[in-house]
């Protein structure tokens, strides 16, 4: 019905893509999360062997035309298994931080917004939290939940939570006192509605950019619990568990920890890339 | 006469480290149907105190309001709870607000912050609440296909257009318009100007115009109040204000303006300055800086008496002779 002019509706989303695109490690960091995007849709299809097929005739083999990355000791294809490694990978990294970011997100706003005694009470426990080494307290809330995905995510998520909650405060403290949110309650604007509509959608930015870099930390703590038994259990393929798995035959089969190093090197090296490339972009005072 | 809103005996307070700062003390205030209410006062005055006082915004803390009531159509707004107010808020009594620049959501379309507001208060679908948001752009002369655009595309005039559009979008009662033209240069002062009057004319709206610009009051007030330290110390018709003056002070306003005609090298400011509001004098708050100021002044404050019809004044040496002056 309203005829929306597209050539006039550039916003701030518009110019900041602009400024991303402009950035040439920070698109090349995309496309190599867009490939690992692709990797964990289409695994089935992609990876050349069943992850879980054992061939115990091939145990140990170097690289080959025929294995590309080699097999490990039970003679399982090390390339399918990081390809479908990278289902577990991305889905940790981004449930776990999607979580984090609700609720954290929603503590930081509902005490940025409210302030006072709401505000201290929050921020109290949410500095207890941060008290506690994130490792440390992901590690014994896995390690309390029993293995598995499930748990995984709640731990990491649990441990990342005060971060989200600290920067969307920070955020919401600056927007509320902008004028247009008192001329939001001018109109009538129920608080939910203000919140909502007028003071989050005006802190994305610092949001998008801490999540990004927060998934790397995601992954790299679902490796490093798997590494250490607390996270996905064999037989599903985890960069993680594979490497945790390879580290007894280290010294004579280097490529079974090698190539899952590498997988989660790349990935995490791809996320901060990007992370710095939002950043910029998504800051206003570097807008030329 | 039918008042839409009838301030009695208002005092806000805001609590700060530094003490208590009186920001309105004492205030009465009558706003008729249709008639516009010129504010006047130096900054600090308790002008914008007053209007976010009638809304029902004053920060808590530090503010404070500690007595009076605020009459709206009859009902005491400072005893309603908060989702009443809420209902009255934007579709009785809206507010205009000093700076378009920070007063729209740059992350919103525009026609969607006029629609915002019709859909708060009205039950309509979001298709309808756009149509009739496009009409209000039209009606503040702004092009309905403009809709989509985002507040960095308007000009500060434009902007402040669609500020007035949300206000009026609910056909509220009451206007409180704060400053609406402080931040827009002289020509677009004008047309801003000419737009609100035209606009309340035509949905005989009541009015409360803040400012300090004497000029803008003599263009679209019915009736000025003139403000100092918290306090109305002059209130009439335009006429009886402009023509009439009686307080010392509103004297003192008139003669800081500068004549285009009369050939004088300096202006005549009032000396000094307004007094701490956290510490303010015993007696008359404009004493300190009054050239006719004696012992009673210092002593007791003055109450508001009325001196002609409607015209009030709070001084203690009205109609007295004052020494080398002629009343």
């Amino acid at each position: 019905m309203l005829k929306r002019n597209k050539k006039t509706k550039k916003g701030f989303w518009h110019d900041a893509w602009y400024r991303l695109r402009k950035n040439k490690s920070a698109m090349f960091a995309l496309f190599i999360l867009g490939l690992l995007v692709i990797c964990a849709i289409f695994a089935d299809y992609i990876a050349p062997y069943p992850y879980s097929l054992q061939d115990y005739n091939h145990t140990f083999e170097f690289p080959s035309r025929k294995h590309l990355l080699g097999t490990d000791n039970f003679g399982r294809d090390i390339l399918s298994r990081i390809i479908h490694g990278s289902r577990i990978s991305l889905l940790v990294g981004f449930s776990s931080i999607t979580t984090a970011i609700i609720f954290g997100g929603l503590l930081g706003a509902v005490s940025g917004f409210y302030g006072g005694k709401v505000d201290n009470a929050l921020m109290r426990a949410m500095d207890i939290l941060m008290a506690i080494p994130g490792m440390l307290l992901a590690i014994s809330l896995a390690a309390a939940l029993k293995p598995g995905l499930t748990n995984l995510v709640i731990a990491i998520a649990i441990a990342d939570i005060p971060g989200y909650a600290r920067v969307v405060r920070a955020a919401v403290l600056t927007i509320k006192e902008q004028e247009y949110i008192e001329a939001s309650q001018c109109i009538g604007a129920s608080d939910g509605r203000i919140i909502f509509k007028h003071i989050l959608p005006n802190c994305l930015a610092p949001i998008i950019v801490q999540a990004t870099l927060g998934m790397a930390g995601a992954i790299l703590s679902a490796s490093a619990l798997s590494f250490l038994g607390l996270g996905i259990q064999p037989p599903t393929p985890e960069w993680g568990s594979m490497l945790s798995s390879a580290r007894q035959y280290i010294r004579s089969y280097w490529h079974m920890t090698a190539f899952p190093g590498l997988a989660i090197m790349i990935t995490i090296f791809a996320l901060n890339i990007l992370g710095d490339g939002l950043r910029d972009a998504l800051d206003p005072r570097l807008k030329n | 006469m039918d008042n839409v809103i009838e301030i009695k005996d208002l005092s806000i307070q805001y609590a700060t480290d530094e003490g208590i700062v009186k920001a309105v003390n004492h205030l009465n205030l009558q706003l008729a149907r249709g008639e516009t209410l010129g504010l006047v006062g130096e900054t600090g005055a308790g002008k914008t105190t007053t209007a976010l006082g009638i809304m029902g915004l004053i920060p808590d803390p530090p503010g404070v309001i500690t007595g009076g009531e605020i009459l709206f159509e009859g009902t005491d707004l400072l005893k309603l709870s908060k989702q009443r107010l809420r209902a009255i808020r934007g579709n009785k009594i809206s507010m205009i607000f000093q700076d378009p620049m920070t007063s729209l959501n740059p992350v919103v379309t525009v026609g969607d912050q006029i629609a915002e507001s019709i859909r708060i208060h009205e039950k309509l679908s979001r298709a309808e609440a756009a149509l009739k948001a496009k009409d209000m752009l039209e009606l503040v002369g702004i092009p309905g296909d403009r809709y989509g655009e985002y507040p960095h595309q308007f000009s500060g005039g434009m902007k402040q257009r669609v500020i007035i559009a949300i206000a009026l979008s609910c056909n509220p009662e009451v206007i409180l318009a704060d400053e609406p033209t402080t931040a827009l240069d002289v020509t677009i002062q004008a047309q801003v100007l000419d737009l609100i009057s035209k606009l309340k004319k035509e949905k005989n709206t009541s009015m409360i115009l803040i400012t300090h610009d004497l000029g803008v009051v003599v263009e679209i007030c019915d009736k000025v109040a003139i403000m100092y330290a918290g306090e109305i110390v002059e209130y009439g018709s335009l006429e009886q204000i402009y023509d009439q003056t009686a307080h010392p002070y509103t004297k003192g306003l008139f003669g800081s303006i500068p004549d285009i005609e009369a050939k004088t090298s300096r202006l005549k400011p009032i000396p000094g300055l307004m007094p701490d509001p956290s510490n303010l004098p015993e007696g008359c708050s404009f004493e300190p800086r009054c050239e006719r100021s004696c012992q009673l002044c210092k002593e007791e404050n003055p109450p508001l008496i009325e001196i002609g019809n409607g015209h009030f004044v709070k001084c203690h040496n009205y109609g007295k002779v004052g020494e080398g002056e002629d009343v």
